[in-house]
């Protein structure tokens, strides 16, 4: 059975990889499972500058998920370079390192001190939609975004990602674009904008008023996202939107993912990473699959 | 020893109304947790509630461990229905612990409503320094450890809302009665205490109403009660701080109030 997984020139030992801000940076989740087993971590979204956050409740449950609006918060570049690539670089996995800026600027400022710190891939997250100045704006108006991604390109070798909002009208054109643009590879889905009110308080239960929505609820509109996109552009995509087993796992992969990220689940169970990795692994030797490119994409319509 | 087990629940008995005394067996060697700590507790395996839920360690038996709760919502109200020999899936011990004091200083506990569950574990550790007690709640039904308390040679000093037992008020205004009536100079009081959000509001100005130091355990809605989710945070005069994590006791003055 051959696991690896070749996102263009990102070469991955399995294809299970850790959502952006469900996996802190790797430190707290080494207690419970051996890091060294995952596909990739992709750590916690960095700017250039530390941010502090939004205001609490940050976070409540909604029926088989939850809302977040974190607000960002990182230590910034310089901290994240010297506190925590140093421990992550412990482990034989790769590191993707996620970006936020609220300046093209500040993406190749980021892009160009993560190559030279010797991480492995950027994630550029123009899509995140809690920081009203940053992610939203890139990551819905197809001509910044565009110009975003053909920025960062000329600045680095490192393999590029683009991370997709599924908050647009059509996730197929911004797919389209990143293509075009010289993203070497798309991760979808980010959270989905939403709402929740406490009827007692009148007030919604986020101090942010809306939030992300990340967990099993949003699976099916990120299925259906990956299969579109799977569908319309030539790059690899790294699913994620829900993934909490190694069948949901494969139904990201029937859909069109060549790898898989899980997000949400890992609060739940901080070992689902490797229970899904094992779980695929069964159902590859219980199918008689040899390697996961046989599936990706695959569901017959 | 891992911090992610299984216990099987050896009882869950409903002690008032809404309220449930659950016993814990560890299937795995765990830590012993300290007063303060808690754990996140998988009420079912299901999609719905998902994410476990945060309760403080009320007492450790030596393996076995309580925690004592109310059913708040839809993740408790499924705890509650929970049988002996199922199992539960827990992380934990997690978060930190009031911290062990000077010798020097007098500890005044304050429990509000189930504030008792990590107040009454705290008690078993320090009775031996003689700490005085408040303890307030709704009605007299809701004291929960009264028996516990002076088992432990702790006579509380109590408070309810409606004048059921003790003195009718909340606990913080009884607690500034005594402070008031200490003839100068005090004896260094050192507060410990866990309660609802508006209890801990009047206590922190009684704090600095009189100068006095203290640790307050803090509840937030929790995702992963690891640290990584970054969702728990309460404000202080040092930024942000997880609950989960740099919490969920504080020391009182440094928590920023909205
Ligand atoms: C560190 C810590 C220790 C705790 N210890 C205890 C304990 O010993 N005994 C006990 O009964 N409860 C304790 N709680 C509160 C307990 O976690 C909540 O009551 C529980 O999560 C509610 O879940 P639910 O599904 O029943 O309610 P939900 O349907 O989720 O919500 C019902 C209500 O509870 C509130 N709530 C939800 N989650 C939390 C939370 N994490 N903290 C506070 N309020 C919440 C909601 O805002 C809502 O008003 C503790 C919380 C924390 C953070
Ligand atoms: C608490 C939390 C924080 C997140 N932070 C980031 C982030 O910093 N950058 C990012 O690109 N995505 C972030 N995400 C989105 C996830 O990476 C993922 O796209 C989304 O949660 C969907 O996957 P899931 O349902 O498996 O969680 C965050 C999600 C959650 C729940
Ligand atoms: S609950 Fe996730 S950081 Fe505290």
């Amino acid at each position: 059975m051959n696991l690896t997984t070749n996102l263009g020139k990102l070469k991955l030992k399995n294809p299970v990889m850790t959502a952006s801000g469900t996996f802190g940076y790797g430190k707290e989740y080494s207690e419970f499972i051996d890091l060294n087993n995952l596909g990739a971590i992709v750590v916690k979204g960095i700017s250039l500058k530390p941010m502090k956050g939004n205001p609490d409740p940050r976070i409540c449950e909604t029926p088989c998920g939850m809302l977040n609006a974190i607000g960002l918060q990182n230590a910034g570049l310089k901290e994240f370079i010297k506190q925590q690539l140093p421990y992550l670089r412990n482990f034989n996995t790769k590191i993707i390192v996620n970006i936020l800026g609220t300046s093209i600027n500040e993406y190749i400022e980021l892009a160009e001190n993560l190559e030279a710190a010797g991480v492995d891939a950027i994630e550029l997250n123009v899509s995140c939609p809690n920081v009203k100045k940053g992610g939203i704006v890139f990551g819905t108006d197809i001509k910044i975004f565009e110009e975003l991604i053909r920025d960062v390109r000329r600045r680095t070798r490192l393999p590029l990602i683009t991370k997709l909002s599924p908050n647009t009208a059509d996730i197929k054109l911004f797919a389209k674009a990143a293509e075009d643009a010289g993203s070497d590879i798309i991760s979808l889905i980010n959270t989905i904008t939403g709402m929740s009110i406490n009827i007692k308080t009148r007030r919604s239960r986020l101090a942010n008023i809306t939030g992300g929505l990340s967990g099993p609820a949003i699976r099916p509109v990120a299925v259906r996202m990956v299969w579109e996109c799977f569908k319309t552009v030539k790059v690899p995509i790294i699913g994620m939107g829900g993934i909490i087993s190694a069948e949901d796992a494969i139904e990201f992969i029937l859909a069109g993912a060549s790898a898989v990220a899980v997000g949400t689940a890992n609060f739940v169970n901080p070992i689902a990473t490797l229970d899904i990795l094992e779980g695929i692994k069964s159902f590859m030797s219980g199918n008689n699959i040899k390697s996961l490119k046989e599936l990706t994409g695959t569901v017959k319509c | 020893m891992s911090r992610l087990f299984k216990a099987s629940v050896i009882e869950n008995r409903q002690v008032i109304k809404n309220h449930f005394l659950l016993t814990l067996h560890p299937l795995d060697n765990i830590g012993k947790p300290r007063p303060g700590n808690f754990f996140m507790i998988s009420v079912d395996n299901c999609l719905d509630p998902l994410l476990k839920r945060p309760f403080s360690i009320h007492r450790w038996l030596g393996r076995d461990f309580q925690i004592l709760y109310r059913v708040a919502g839809k993740g408790t109200s499924i705890l509650s229905n929970r049988k002996p020999g199922d199992t539960l899936e827990i992380i934990g011990p997690l978060g930190n612990a009031f911290p062990s004091l000077r010798s020097n200083n007098k500890i005044i506990m304050v429990a509000g409503g189930l504030g008792i569950a990590p107040i009454l574990g705290l008690a078993e550790t320090i009775n031996k320094y003689r700490p005085l007690c408040f303890y307030g709640a709704r009605t007299h039904e809701e004291l929960l450890c009264i028996d516990e308390l002076i088992s432990l040679g702790i006579e509380p000093v109590i408070s309810t809302d409606d004048g059921s037992l003790g003195e009718k008020g909340n606990i913080v205004d009884v607690l500034k009665k005594y402070l008031s009536s200490q003839l100068p100079p005090p004896p260094r009081f050192c507060l410990y205490a866990c309660g609802p959000g508006p209890m801990l509001i009047a206590l922190s100005d009684l704090a600095k109403t009189f100068n006095l130091k203290g640790y307050i355990a803090l509840e937030q809605n929790m995702a992963c009660g690891l640290g990584t989710c970054l969702g728990c945070v309460v404000n202080t005069t040092d930024g942000y701080k997880r609950v989960c994590r740099e919490g969920p006791v504080f020391p009182i003055n440094e928590v920023i109030w909205e």
